[in-house]
C-alpha cells in the first residue's frame, strides 16, 4: 500500500508535481499514466525518497521511505534499467545490493534465474541489450521479494517478446498479492496489464479510476458512411434526426445508431454508400483527448494528432474488449 | 499500518477467496553498518577500477623507492646525516594521483552510471552509504599502502645497509604514518566527489589541490605576500608528505604526526559537507 498526500516538487518556478495525493492499493496493478514530461518520473523518484517534496508526504505501508530498515525487502523498483555499474558483472550488481538489505546471497542466483540472465551472470553488465538490461533491473527489483513493486516504463524499447514478458510477470506478481505500481506513456499497453489507472497531466491528477470504469466510459462506438453523393446523404440523415459529424476525406460520423438501420436508410432513399462500418474509438483516442490540454512537449504540426483518430481499428487499445486478452472480469 | 480500514479487509480476503497481502518467506532482518561495508566491498572489489589504481600505484612506490635506492648505492654517495627513509617519497607522491583518482571513482562511478538512485534505494540513509564507502575505502587504502611503504623501506635500508639508521619514530611515521595519510587524502578526494559528484571535475580539483600550491609560491615576489608564500609551501600535500619522512621544504611548519592531523581536519569537513549535501540533495 502506497498512499500519497499532496505531493508536490517545484523545479525553480516549474511545477512538475502538483498536489498529488492517492492510493496504490495491494493484490492489482496499478497503472501511471501520462504524456512525456507529465511528472511520472519525478513522482515516483519521491516515492522512493530520492527526490525531497516540496510539501506533501507518500507513505509506504505507513512508513516514510527513509525510515524503512531495509527497504529492498519492502518495495523493489525499476527506475532506470542503466542505474547499474557496467564495468561489474550481473552477478556483483545484484550481490551488492543483496548484501546492503542483508538478503542471503542464494536469491541472487534465484532472480537470476527468474528473469532468464543465469548464463551471463558472470558477464558485464555494459555489454547488456537493452533487454537484458531491463531484465537485470527487474531482478534487482525483485531481489528482496519485496510487497511492492514499482516499474517505470518497463516495456520501453523491448522487443515483442520482451513486452509479453513483462506483462505476465506483472499480471502474476499482482495475483500473488503484491501492490504492483507501473508507469507508461502508452494507454493500449495499460489497457493490456492494468486493473487500475492513474491519469496525471502536467502534475495534475486527471483521473484515478478503475479499468473497467475508463473504458466504459471512454469507448465511444459510431459507425462510419463514405458516399460519393455526400451531401444528399448529410440532408437524409438530418431529415431522418440523426446527427452526423463531418470528419477529414468525406467520412460521416454517426452516434447512436447501428450499420442495420443506417444501410437500410440509405437504400430506401437510393444514396450510394463507399463505406458503411461499425467503429469504436480507441482508448488510446481517449486518453489523448484527456490529456490533450496538458501535453508538455507537443510537435509543430498541422495536423492535431487528438483531434483525429489514428487508423482507426489497427490501435493497440482496439485488442482489449476482445475475449481473453484483458482481465476486466469480475468488476 | 496507518490506514486500518483496507488491511483488514485485504487479511479476511482469503476467506472470501479475493485479495491477499503478499507475504515474503525471506525473514526480515534489521540491516545496519556493517552490511552497507560488506555492500560497499563487493562494489569495490568488482571492478578494475580500483585493481589498476591501486596496482599503479604499488609498481610506483616499489620501483621508483627501490630504484633510487640502486642507484645511490651504485655511486657510493654519502648519506651520513640525510634523513634514511625519505628516498620512498618519490613513489609515493606519484601514487597519491592514483589514490585521489580511486577515491572520486567509488563516489564519482555511482553518478555517472546512475547506479547511485539504486544504491541509495537500497539504503536510504545517506551517512550510512557514506560511512561504509568511507571505512572501505579508508582500509583498502591504508594496508596496501602501509604494507608497500614497509616494504620499500625495508629494501632501502637492507641496500643502504651502514649508512643511514632510522629509529622507530621515523620508521612508524614513513610506514603507518604514510599509510594513514595517503588514504586520507583518498577519503578527501571521496569527499570532493561526493560534493561535486562529477568524476573528471573531482579530479581536476584534487590534482589541482596536491600541486598548484608548489606551482603558485614561487612566482610569489612581493614581500607582502610572503606569508602567504611561506604558509603556502608549510601546507602544500607534498611538503606535508615530505615531513613524514622527516624532511621538509622549510625549517617551520607542521612536523612529525602533525600533517595527520591537518588532514583529519579536511577529511572531516570534506565528507560532513558531503553528508549534508547529500541529505539536502535530489539525487
Amino acid at each position: 500500500m502506497i498512499e500519497l498526500e499532496g505531493l508536490t516538487k517545484r523545479f525553480g518556478s516549474k511545477v512538475a508535481v502538483d498536489h498529488l495525493s492517492f492510493q496504490v492499493r495491494p493484490g492489482i496493478v496499478t497503472g501511471f499514466l501520462g504524456p512525456n514530461g507529465a511528472g511520472k518520473s519525478t513522482t515516483m523518484r519521491m516515492m522512493l525518497d530520492l527526490d525531497n517534496p516540496t510539501s506533501g508526504t507518500v507513505r509506504i505501508d505507513g512508513k516514510h521511505y527513509r525510515d524503512l530498515q531495509e527497504p529492498l525487502k519492502y518495495i523493489g523498483a525499476l527506475l532506470d534499467a542503466k542505474a547499474m555499474h557496467g564495468g561489474r558483472s550481473a552477478y556483483n550488481n545484484l550481490l551488492c545490493l543483496a548484501q546492503s538489505n542483508r538478503i542471503p546471497s542464494g536469491r541472487v542466483d534465484e532472480v537470476l534465474d527468474m528473469v532468464g540472465l543465469s548464463a551471463v551472470a558472470k558477464k558485464k553488465s555494459k555489454g547488456f541489450s537493452l533487454g537484458m538490461g531491463q531484465r537485470l533491473g527487474i531482478a534487482s527489483a525483485l531481489l528482496g521479494d519485496p510487497e511492492i513493486l514499482m516499474f517505470d516504463e518497463p516495456v520501453n524499447g523491448l522487443d515483442p517478446e520482451g513486452i509479453h514478458w513483462i506483462r505476465n510477470l506483472m499480471k502474476a506478481l499482482a495475483s500473488e498479492g503484491r501492490t504492483i505500481f507501473v508507469s507508461s506513456h502508452l494507454m493500449s499497453e495499460m489497457a493490456l496489464t492494468a486493473d487500475h489507472l492513474i491519469v496525471i497531466g502536467q502534475g495534475k491528477l486527471l483521473a484515478d479510476t478503475s479499468m473497467a470504469d475508463f473504458i466504459q466510459e471512454n469507448s465511444r462506438s459510431y459507425t462510419r458512411l463514405r458516399s460519393p453523393q455526400f451531401e444528399r446523404l448529410r440532408d437524409v440523415l438530418h431529415q431522418e434526426g440523426f446527427t452526423a459529424v463531418e470528419t477529414a476525406g468525406g467520412v460521416l460520423e454517426i452516434d447512436g445508431a447501428t450499420t442495420e438501420e443506417l444501410g437500410e436508410l440509405a437504400a430506401r432513399h437510393q444514396v450510394v454508400l463507399h463505406e458503411l462500418s461499425s467503429q469504436r474509438a480507441s482508448l488510446e483516442e481517449a486518453f489523448m483527448q484527456m490529456t490533450a490540454g496538458s501535453v508538455e512537449y507537443h510537435a509543430h504540426s498541422d495536423r492535431d494528432p487528438a483531434a483525429e483518430p489514428p487508423a482507426v481499428g489497427a490501435g493497440w487499445g482496439e485488442t482489449w474488449n476482445k475475449p481473453g486478452s484483458n482481465d476486466t472480469e469480475g468488476k | 499500518m496507518t490506514s486500518p480500514a483496507t488491511p483488514q479487509d485485504r487479511r479476511q480476503a482469503p476467506e472470501t477467496g479475493l485479495l491477499s497481502f503478499y507475504e515474503s518467506p525471506i525473514p526480515i532482518r534489521p540491516a545496519t553498518l556493517g552490511d552497507a561495508i560488506a555492500s560497499e566491498w563487493t562494489k569495490l572489489r568488482s571492478v578494475r577500477a580500483t585493481v589498476w589504481t591501486l596496482g599503479v600505484m604499488v609498481a610506483l612506490m616499489l620501483t621508483l623507492g627501490v630504484g633510487t635506492a640502486l642507484l645511490l648505492a651504485a655511486n657510493d654517495t654519502n648519506l651520513a646525516g640525510e634523513p634514511a627513509l625519505a628516498l620512498g617519497l618519490f613513489g609515493v607522491l606519484l601514487g597519491s594521483l592514483c589514490v585521489i583518482t580511486l577515491g572520486v571513482l567509488t563516489i564519482g562511478s555511482e553518478y555517472s552510471t546512475g547506479m547511485i538512485r539504486t544504491t541509495l534505494t537500497a539504503c536510504p540513509s545517506r551517512a550510512r552509504v557514506l560511512a561504509a564507502k568511507a571505512i572501505v575505502f579508508f582500509s583498502l587504502v591504508f594496508v596496501i599502502t602501509t604494507v608497500t611503504a614497509t616494504v620499500v623501506a625495508v629494501f632501502q635500508t637492507v641496500i643502504l645497509s651502514g649508512t643511514v639508521t632510522a629509529s622507530g619514530g621515523a620508521w612508524a611515521l614513513a610506514t603507518v604514518g604514510v599509510g594513514l595519510y595517503i588514504a586520507g587524502l583518498g577519503l578527501l578526494s571521496l569527499g570532493v566527489g561526493a560534493i561535486v559528484r562529477h568524476t573528471a571535475g573531482a579530479i581536476t580539483i584534487m590534482i589541482g589541490v596536491v600541486l598548484l600550491p608548489l606551482v603558485l609560491a614561487p612566482f610569489m615576489f612581493a614581500d607582502a605576500l610572503r606569508g602567504v608564500q611561506r604558509f603556502l609551501v608549510e601546507y602544500s600535500i607534498p611538503n606535508q608528505l615530505s615531513a613524514l619522512y622527516g624532511t621538509t621544504m622549510t625549517s617551520t611548519g607542521p612536523s612529525a604526526w602533525e600533517p595527520l592531523l591537518v588532514m583529519l581536519g579536511l577529511v572531516a569537513v570534506a565528507l560532513g559537507g558531503a553528508v549534508a549535501l547529500l541529505n539536502r540533495r535530489d539525487v
